[in-house]
């Protein structure tokens, strides 16, 4: 059924779909319709469910470790300060193999207090263990939730599937809401093999020794790099039912494309009406954006990226004293593959500030007219 | 040899916690695991925070208990528990009582926001604070449970403990949470029957056990259990109920209140007090029960 | 009585060994807590009421009920002396270990 809906209640459906079973969520700016929408869905029953309304992320994502480790299949949403509060419990998720999925809303992180979207609360969460989705479009949002929860769950990995602050969360779209028996069909029930329970019981987490740490994190990292080829194969599958592919990255134009324009989340789109622009005026510009930030999609960018002369990344976050940080992960899958094509790394659009057609075109005009990058970061759009 | 006949046993024989733990010598924590699961049974998962349950337990991949644990983070302890409350219930188990079982730190200081949460919206969970009256598994540090006068190494002899301890009961009451208890190790039929009477109710209960640390308190080990009941007969930490918030009842009345200078001379960690010092507790102890009786009567 | 359980240490061979998440897979009962012991309780049954007492307080559940008598397991017993202590008819001395 197609409906109209803003991008934070594309997150709502996408977990109603997934039958998420404990949801626990405390409420921010801008992901607050997200939550509201949940707790409707489970006082009506749409969504059987239980909502546990806490005092804080920091609880809220606690609540769905549990309830994930009792072997409920959980959903909750946030935003930036709420994200870096929950930061800890990130790691929590991933080490003890708890498949949570979790929206975010990208917000900057304060101060001074923004509600605009940058990129800096969920990257600065890439280490912690989990998948990363990146998405474009309120429809990419819905689907990516029923995906993740399929891939979570089949690695042990908590995924969280990440949407820029009003631009997606408070946009309305047309979004093809799929029928509940089609989900179901998608996305079986989740059944952990182990999980906490009287009648098996093991203690979880306890103190672990270095003799046994090590391989722990070693089994983590190992099933994470099955994530991409698992991410292609369910995104295949979602396409044979519903029609469309989900995938690792998105490229537009990439083919024939003489300068590619890196790209993450909304902003893609904008490249692209970027890139038709730039090819009306002669210049053969593609958009190459990626999807999933963790794991890194290296053998995919590398291959869609061979044919290009140039290559420029826009990041809206930035790891400071460093790069943007997609910036980085661009560069680190170039390195020893293909060392003579240049990739410019752009910083625009921190704390909200637009990035629009003529941005890319700025981007791209200063690619061409550069041999090789000269800066380690290009500033785009700051006032001197 | 006497005439055989039956050994009394005023708890039930079965046990859920094993011998092999890390507790140190004549640990409180580890008396009020034993009795607590005592009077629980095997249907029941714990969700245990950073404390020392976190080490006595046992590393990976060992524990003590026979039964489920969870060991969460720090501050989460009751908050966790309502997840795997509601993930048990949502996967078809409504039988398994769900424990949070997290020392005076986790609960006083860093835990206190998520239980209050997990009060307010009444969760079905018991929440159990095994009490050593200080950071113990980091070494002795103080924490807003310590008595005022206390020694740890982070309130020196010089400057010590100058601050009375929090008091949880009227912060928990504060919620109108159904069921509210103190107990101590030194009365393990009275810690008994209270576990087994917040099993039986829906909610949020909390018990606050009273549990030395001869290694933290510089008490000796074979002095657990006198010092646990010498704090109950002297009304440092009288044990009663309360129901609702409003219902108060008091479990040990006191015929004769014992002055508290003897409990506080075999630990090592009020050496320092002075006369003068100990009085002014003393005064401090009384006013706390006459308040606490004052309770009790309104009735 | 002591049930049956499992004692041995668990060794893992390999990482494909090692569960997923760390998880208990046995018991504590490896860890033979009576070599921390200095002094070490000796039960005089002949005084003894079998009031239970030093059962119920042992922080170690190293004193058991065999044939209704208490009985200390001294593979575990960790010699805190709580049962001397609290032994209303003081029949458990605390005596020094030879080692």
């Amino acid at each position: 059924m197609k409906k109209v809906i803003m991008g934070n209640h594309a997150l709502s459906y996408g977990a109603m779909l997934g039958r998420a079973q404990v949801i626990s969520a405390y409420p921010i700016t801008p992901q607050t319709q997200v939550v509201e929408l949940l707790s409707e869905m489970c006082a009506d029953k749409t969504l059987d469910a239980k909502f546990i309304k806490v005092e804080s992320e920091h609880s809220a994502m606690a609540a769905c470790l549990g309830a994930s480790l009792a072997g409920a299949r959980t959903f909750t949403a946030t935003s930036s300060q709420g994200l870096t509060l929950m930061h800890e419990l990130l790691h929590w998720a991933s080490g003890g193999r708890l498949p949570v999925v979790m929206g975010n809303i990208n917000r900057a992180m304060a101060p001074g207090w923004s509600i605009w979207s940058d990129q800096n609360d969920s990257l600065s969460q890439r280490d912690t263990g989990w998948i990363q989705f990146y998405c474009c479009s309120n429809q990419e949002v819905l689907d990516t939730v029923i995906q993740a929860f399929k891939v979570s769950e089949k690695l042990l990995i908590p995924s969280m599937v990440v949407l820029d602050a009003f631009s997606l969360s408070h946009t309305y779209e047309v979004v093809d809401v799929p029928e509940q028996e089609k989900v179901d069909a998608y996305l079986p029930p989740f059944k952990p093999q182990i999980k906490i329970t009287p009648d098996e019981p093991h203690a979880f987490g306890g103190l672990t020794s270095p003799e046994h740490y090590f391989e722990l994190r070693y089994k983590l990292q190992k099933d994470m790099e099955k994530a991409p080829a698992l991410i292609e194969e369910t995104g295949k599958e979602y396409e044979k039912m519903f029609g469309r592919y989900l995938g690792l990255v998105d490229e537009y134009c990439c083919d024939d494309a003489d300068i590619i324009l890196i790209t993450s989340g909304t902003v893609g789109s904008t490249a692209r009406v970027a890139a038709e622009e730039l090819r009306q005026e002669g210049i053969r510009a593609g958009n190459l954006r990626i999807k999933a930030f963790r794991p890194f999609p290296f053998e995919t960018v590398r291959n869609i990226v061979k044919g290009a002369e140039k290559i420029a990344v826009v990041d809206r976050n930035i790891s400071y004293g460093h790069h943007g940080m997609f910036y980085e992960e661009v560069k680190s899958a170039l390195y020893g593959h293909n060392d003579s094509l240049p990739v410019f790394g752009f910083i625009a659009g921190l704390g909200g500030r637009d990035i629009t057609p003529s941005t890319f075109k700025e981007i791209t005009n200063y690619a061409l007219k550069k041999k090789k990058p000269e800066e380690e970061i290009i500033w785009i759009g700051v006032k001197r | 040899m006497k005439k055989e006949k039956k050994m009394k046993l005023s708890l039930p024989e079965e046990e859920l916690m094993n011998s092999g733990h890390l507790a140190c010598q004549g640990c409180g924590a580890t008396l009020a695991m034993r009795y607590v699961l005592k009077a629980l049974g095997q249907k029941v998962a714990l969700c245990i925070p950073a404390c020392c349950w976190s080490v006595i337990d046992g590393p990976f991949p060992y524990s003590s208990l026979d039964v489920p644990i969870f060991h969460c983070a720090f501050e989460t302890a009751a908050v966790s528990a309502s997840g795997v409350k509601a993930g048990l219930e949502m996967v078809g188990d409504t039988e398994t009582t769900v424990v949070a079982w997290a020392g005076d730190g986790g609960t006083f200081d860093i835990g206190i926001q998520a239980l209050s949460g997990v009060a307010e919206r009444n969760d079905d969970i018991i929440y159990v604070c095994y009490d050593n009256e200080a950071y113990m598994n980091t070494g002795i540090q103080r924490s807003s449970a310590t008595p005022y006068g206390a020694w740890t190494t982070t309130t020196p002899v010089k400057h010590f403990k100058d601050r009375p301890k929090k008091d949880m009961e009227a912060i928990m009451a504060a919620h109108r949470i159904p069921y509210i208890a103190t107990a101590s190790i030194g009365y393990p039929e009275d810690l008994f029957r209270k576990t087994k009477k917040a099993k039986e109710i829906k909610g949020t209960r909390f018990l606050h056990i009273y549990a030395p640390c001869p290694t933290g308190w510089k008490s000796r080990p074979e002095d657990t259990i006198k010092l646990a009941r010498m704090v109950v007969q002297n009304a440092t930490f009288p044990l009663y109920e309360i129901e609702w918030g409003e219902k108060y009842t008091l479990n040990i009345k006191l015929k004769e209140k014992k002055p508290i200078a003897d409990y506080l001379k075999i630990q090592g960690r009020f050496r320092h007090l002075t006369e003068k010092e100990i009085a002014s507790m003393q005064e401090e102890v009384d006013k706390k029960w006459q308040r606490l009786l004052s309770l009790v009567n309104s009735k | 009585m002591k049930k049956n359980k499992q004692a041995q240490k668990i060794v893992f061979k390999s990482e494909k060994d090692v569960p997923l998440m760390p998880m208990s897979i046995g018991t504590m009962l490896h860890n033979k807590t009576g070599v921390w012991r200095n002094i070490k309780p000796v039960i005089d049954l002949d005084n003894c009421i079998q009031c239970g007492i030093c059962w119920k307080f042992c922080p170690d559940v190293s004193i058991f009920v065999e044939d209704e008598w208490p009985v200390v397991d001294y593979v575990y017993c960790k010699g805190c002396g709580i049962c001397a202590e609290e032994c209303p008819t003081k029949c458990i001395a605390m005596v020094e270990e030879e080692k």
